[in-house]
């Protein structure tokens, strides 16, 4: 790795850590963790974002970034609560035991 | 090798650990800590990238209040640590066939994604006001939608989490 660091290895970095996500989301059993492995895709996506903004001198890129930090803490809110409701009605985040469609 | 290739490397292997950690963890608590910390190299690779902004948001947002929500959860839930599971190899072997045709794709685009067009006269270096300006100029429209959403997500988890009354 003589080469200087560029987009590439930005982008690289990135893939590798929303193909993390995906097996973390693939994997595990425990819906919170599940959802964690959910917020690692979309810090991957924010990298790409902020590597592709700095190396085509666009700002807009940083702008979306802004805007996925404040949707995903949005969704993050919703999810855990429904976790919660979940939880209540189930005593269980297991995704194994949660197979049925009724509550 | 310059400080910022060093730097570089440095915090996207750590941050790619405790990816790992993240997800190869059996106590939720312990994924969650390993996840504050893939936050605040992420915040690293942000600065490296010039984008001070967002390293200062990111440790902001994400590893203060997201993932205190989470350990709250995690506490008041009083998850134990899950038990060794049996050998799910269907399982297993479905999330590294995935993971691992993703990467394959990725790699293949990569090389032979050439130099970026540096299309944008924009040079923000970092400058916050480079960075707000758009955002209270050109989007000021999605901002307000983005209010109105953390509006409506506050008012949707006040019902989601109340005591159902019977």
């Amino acid at each position: 790795m003589s080469d200087s660091i560029g987009l590439n290895h930005y982008l690289m970095v990135s893939g590798l850590l929303f193909a993390l996500g995906i097996a973390g989301v693939v994997l595990r059993r425990n819906a919170l963790v599940i959802f964690m492995a959910l917020e690692m895709n979309l810090n991957a996506a924010t990298l790409a974002l902020v590597a592709f903004s700095k190396y085509n001198k666009l700002v807009e890129g940083q702008v979306l970034v802004f805007f996925v930090i404040a949707i995903a803490a949005a969704e993050v809110a919703v999810g855990l609560a429904i976790i919660v409701a979940l939880y209540r009605r189930k005593q269980t985040i297991s995704v194994d035991q949660l197979n049925s469609m009724r509550l | 090798m310059s400080v910022h290739d060093s730097l570089f490397w440095f915090f996207s292997l750590a941050m790619l650990l405790c990816g790992v950690l993240v997800i190869a963890n059996r106590n939720p608590v312990a994924s969650a800590l390993s996840l504050v910390l893939l936050f605040c190299f992420m915040a690293g690779l942000f600065i490296l990238l010039e984008a001070f902004f967002l390293a200062a948001i990111q440790i902001l947002v994400y590893a203060g209040a997201v993932m205190v929500l989470f350990l709250f959860v995690i506490m008041m839930l009083d998850i134990k640590a899950s038990e060794r599971r049996k050998f799910r190899a269907f399982g297993i072997a479905g999330g590294v066939i995935v993971a691992g045709a993703f990467v394959w794709e990725l790699v293949l685009i990569l090389r032979q994604l050439g130099k970026p067009l540096a299309t944008g006269e924009v040079d923000f270096q970092g400058k916050l006001e480079a960075v707000v300006k758009p955002l209270f100029m050109n989007y000021m429209l999605p901002f307000q939608v983005t209010a109105l959403l953390l509006l409506v997500a506050t008012v949707g988890v006040v019902l989601l989490s109340k005591k159902e009354t019977k």
